[in-house]
C-alpha cells in the first residue's frame, strides 16, 4: 500500500473530523454551563441547510458560514428558553429540539436538493509547495480546518482564563453558589448556549459548505450524538476533545485503510470501536472526581425561595 | 350514606382532572397548529386547507383510522420502556438501542429456523427479541447499580452502537440477494397476524394490555410499592431492606426487554423484514411520550395516540402539499415544545400522583 493512500486516508479523515471538533467545542461550553444539549443533531441540521442555501443565493461562503453560526446560536436559544427559562427538563427538550431540526432543516433545504455550489476555497498547507501535484491536492485544507485547534485553544482559554469561564463552570458546579457569589446563572446559560450553537452552526457549515458540498436530508448522519458522547470521552475539557474527535474521525480513517490493503473487516464494526472505548474511559475514570462531570448538569435552577 | 359521598365526590374529582387535561391538551394542541400554521403560510401553503386534509385523512375513514393505529403501536411499547424503569428514577434514553437490538435477535431466530409453525416461531421470535433489548440494557443498569456510571449517558452511547451492529448482521449476512441493505421477506409464520385487513397487527392489543398490566402492577403489587418506595428515597428503601440495586438492574432489563419486543413487533409486523436504520427516532419519541405523561398508562395512550395522529397526517401533506415528510417532524416538535414549556402546570399534576 502506497504512502498516497496513506496521505489520502489521513486528509479525509481530517475533512470528517473537522465538524465534530466544532459541534463538540461547542458542546463542551454548554455542558460546562449546566446543560445537556440532546438537540445538536436538530441544531446542525438546520445550520447546514441554511447556511447551504445562504452560499447558493448569494454565492459568497463566508456569507453562508455567519448565517449556519447565527442559525446554530438562534436554535439554542429555543432550547434555553425551554430549560432555562421554564424549567423543563433537559433531555427531553432537546429530544424534541432534534426533531424541530429535522422537521425544518427538511424544509429549508428542499429547494436546494441537488443544488451545486463555490464552497470555501481551499488552501495549500504552507510549506509543501514543492511537492508533486499528486500530493498537493491532499493537503488543501479550506479556512475552518486550520482554524480548528486554534479554536479549540480559544476555549479552553475563555473557560478556564477568564472570569467569564470561572462563572460558567460555577454555574454548572453548583448554580446557587454561583448565585450567591453574585452571578446570574440564567444570563450565563443562555450566554453558554448561545456560543455553544454558534460552534456547532460552525460545524454545520463545514459539512455542507466546505466539505460535502451539497444539502441532503439527514446529511449529518449522528454527528450531533456523538459530539455528545465525545464530550464524555473528552471529559468536559476542550483540549481533551481534540483528542476524542481524532480518534473518532481516526476510526474511520483506520477503516478505509483496512479496506485499502484488503482486510475483510466490517466498517460497522470498526464505526463501534470509539463508543466502546468511551465507555471503557468512563468506566476507569468515573469514580475519579477530578474528571466528573459537572455537578448541576441536568438539574433546573429556580433561584433561592 | 358516607360511602355513596367518597365516591361520588371520587368521580367529581376524577371529571374534574378529566376535563382539566382535555381543555389543557386542546389548547397546547390548538397553539401548536397556529404556529405550525404560520410556518406553513411562510413556506407559501394554506395551513386550514393542510389541516382540514390531515383531519379527513386521519379520522375521517376507517383506513386512514386504523392507520394511526399502526403508527401508535410501537410508541406505545417505547413509551413503556422507559415508563418502567423512570420508576425507579432511572432515564432509559437507550430505547432506541434497545429496539434495534430487539429486532435484530428476532430477525435471527425468524431466519434461523423458518420451518417452524407460527405458534411456536412468533413467541420465540418475541422472547429472543426481548432478551436482546434486556442484554443491551443490562450493561447501563447494572454499571448504575454499581454506582460506576450513569445510565443516562451509557444508553445514548449504546444507542449509536446498535444500529451499527444491526448493519453489520445486514450487510455481512443476511441482507437479499437484490438488496444490499435489508432482509428477504420474512417467512408467513414469522409475521405477526394483522387484523380486520387492515395493517393492525397484534402487537397494538399486546401494547394495549401491556400498558393495563403496567398501571396495575405499579398499582396493586408488593414491586410496585417497593419500587414507589426506592424512586422517593433510595437510601431510606436501602434500609429498609429492599435490594435496591436488584430492582434497579431488573428494572433497567424489564424495560429493554420492552423495547426489544417493540423491535419485534416492528420486524415482524410493520416491515415483515429487517432494514438498515428503520427506526429514525421511535424509540427518542417513546422518551418524549413517557417524559410528558409523567409514566402514566392513560397519559402515554393518548400521548401516542397524538403524535401518531401528526405521524400519519405527514403523510398527507407529503403528497397534498408537496411538503417533505420530515416536515411533519415540526408540527410534532411545536406540540411538545408548547407542552415542556410548562412545566409548573404538570409538576402540579406529578405531585398528585406519586
Amino acid at each position: 500500500m502506497s504512502l498516497l493512500a496513506i496521505l489520502g486516508v489521513i486528509s479525509s479523515a481530517i475533512f470528517s473530523g473537522t465538524s465534530l471538533l466544532y459541534t463538540t467545542l461547542g458542546e463542551v461550553i454548554t455542558e460546562r454551563s449546566g446543560i445537556v444539549n440532546l438537540g445538536l443533531e436538530g441544531v446542525m441540521l438546520v445550520s447546514a441547510s441554511s447556511g447551504f442555501a445562504v452560499t447558493y443565493l448569494t454565492g459568497n461562503p463566508y456569507l453562508g458560514v455567519l448565517t449556519a453560526m447565527l442559525i446554530g446560536g438562534l436554535m439554542n436559544m429555543i432550547l434555553g428558553y425551554l430549560v432555562v427559562t421554564r424549567g423543563g427538563n433537559q433531555l427531553a427538550c432537546g429530544l424534541a429540539l432534534m426533531f424541530f431540526g429535522f422537521g425544518l432543516s427538511a424544509l429549508i433545504g428542499k429547494p436546494y436538493v441537488g443544488a451545486k455550489i463555490q464552497g470555501l476555497p481551499r488552501i495549500l498547507l504552507p510549506g509543501l509547495e514543492h511537492l508533486p501535484r499528486l500530493y498537493t491536492s491532499l493537503f488543501q485544507f479550506d479556512i475552518l480546518i486550520y482554524l480548528t485547534i486554534p479554536t479549540a485553544f480559544l476555549v479552553w482559554w475563555l473557560l478556564y482564563r477568564t472570569r467569564w469561564g470561572l462563572g460558567l463552570r460555577a454555574v454548572g458546579e453548583s448554580a446557587d453558589t454561583a448565585f450567591a457569589s453574585g452571578r446570574n446563572p440564567w444570563r450565563l446559560r443562555y450566554q453558554a448556549l448561545f456560543v455553544g450553537g454558534l460552534l456547532a452552526g460552525l460545524g454545520a457549515a463545514h459539512l455542507s459548505i466546505a466539505y460535502a458540498m451539497n444539502w441532503t436530508e439527514y446529511m449529518t448522519g449522528g454527528r450531533g450524538f456523538i459530539a455528545v458522547a465525545l464530550v464524555i470521552f473528552s471529559k468536559w475539557h476542550p483540549l481533551r476533545a481534540i483528542v476524542g474527535a481524532l480518534l473518532f474521525s481516526g476510526a474511520v480513517a483506520f477503516q478505509l485503510l483496512l479496506q485499502a490493503s484488503g482486510f475483510k473487516v466490517s466498517p460497522f464494526l470498526l464505526d463501534t470501536i470509539p463508543y466502546f472505548l468511551t465507555l471503557l474511559v468512563l468506566m476507569i475514570w468515573g469514580g475519579t472526581r477530578r474528571y466528573a462531570a459537572p455537578a448541576s448538569l441536568g438539574r433546573v435552577y429556580h433561584g433561592t425561595e | 350514606m358516607p360511602e355513596t359521598t367518597i365516591i361520588s365526590s371520587r368521580l367529581a374529582g376524577f371529571w374534574r382532572k378529566l376535563l382539566d387535561g382535555l381543555v389543557r391538551y386542546t389548547l397546547t394542541i390548538l397553539l401548536a397548529l397556529g404556529l405550525f400554521g404560520v410556518i406553513l403560510l411562510i413556506s407559501g401553503r394554506n395551513p386550514l386547507h393542510s389541516y382540514r386534509d390531515m383531519l379527513v385523512h386521519t379520522m375521517g375513514s376507517a383506513y386512514g383510522f386504523s392507520e394511526v393505529l399502526v403508527a401508535m403501536t410501537p410508541m406505545l411499547l417505547t413509551a413503556l420502556a422507559v415508563a418502567l424503569p423512570s420508576r425507579l428514577i432511572l432515564i432509559n434514553v437507550g430505547v432506541e438501542g434497545q429496539l434495534y437490538m430487539g429486532a435484530c435477535f428476532a430477525t435471527w431466530a425468524a431466519l434461523t429456523f423458518p420451518h417452524l409453525p407460527a405458534y411456536v416461531l412468533l413467541p420465540l421470535m418475541a422472547f429472543v427479541g426481548m432478551l436482546g433489548g434486556a442484554l443491551w440494557a443490562f450493561i447501563p443498569g447494572y454499571l448504575k447499580a454499581r454506582g460506576i456510571v450513569n445510565e443516562t449517558i451509557t444508553t445514548l452511547l449504546l444507542n449509536s452502537v446498535a444500529p451499527k451492529i444491526v448493519s453489520f448482521f445486514i450487510f455481512g449476512f443476511w441482507h437479499s440477494p437484490m438488496d444490499t441493505d435489508k432482509t428477504a421477506n420474512f417467512v408467513p409464520a414469522a409475521r405477526l397476524p394483522t387484523f380486520f385487513g387492515t395493517r393492525i397487527d397484534l402487537s397494538l392489543f399486546i401494547g394495549l394490555a401491556l400498558l393495563v398490566v403496567f398501571w396495575w402492577f405499579v398499582k396493586y403489587t408488593r414491586w410496585g410499592l417497593e419500587m414507589r418506595a426506592i424512586g422517593g428515597n433510595p437510601q431510606a428503601a436501602r434500609r429498609n431492606g429492599i435490594p435496591v440495586s436488584t430492582y434497579l438492574v431488573v428494572g433497567m432489563c424489564v424495560g429493554g426487554a420492552i423495547a426489544g419486543l417493540a423491535g419485534m413487533a416492528q420486524v415482524s409486523g410493520y416491515y415483515g423484514l429487517l432494514l438498515a436504520n428503520f427506526s429514525r427516532g421511535i424509540g427518542y419519541m417513546g422518551f418524549l411520550i413517557s417524559w410528558l405523561s409523567f409514566g402514566d398508562p392513560l397519559g402515554i395512550l393518548l400521548m401516542s395516540f397524538v403524535v401518531a395522529v401528526i405521524f400519519t397526517g405527514g403523510n398527507l401533506l407529503q403528497l397534498t402539499q408537496g411538503l417533505p415528510f420530515a416536515a411533519i417532524n415540526l408540527l410534532l416538535a411545536l406540540t411538545l415544545f408548547v407542552v415542556l414549556a410548562r412545566p409548573q402546570f404538570s409538576g402540579f399534576i406529578r405531585r398528585k400522583t406519586a
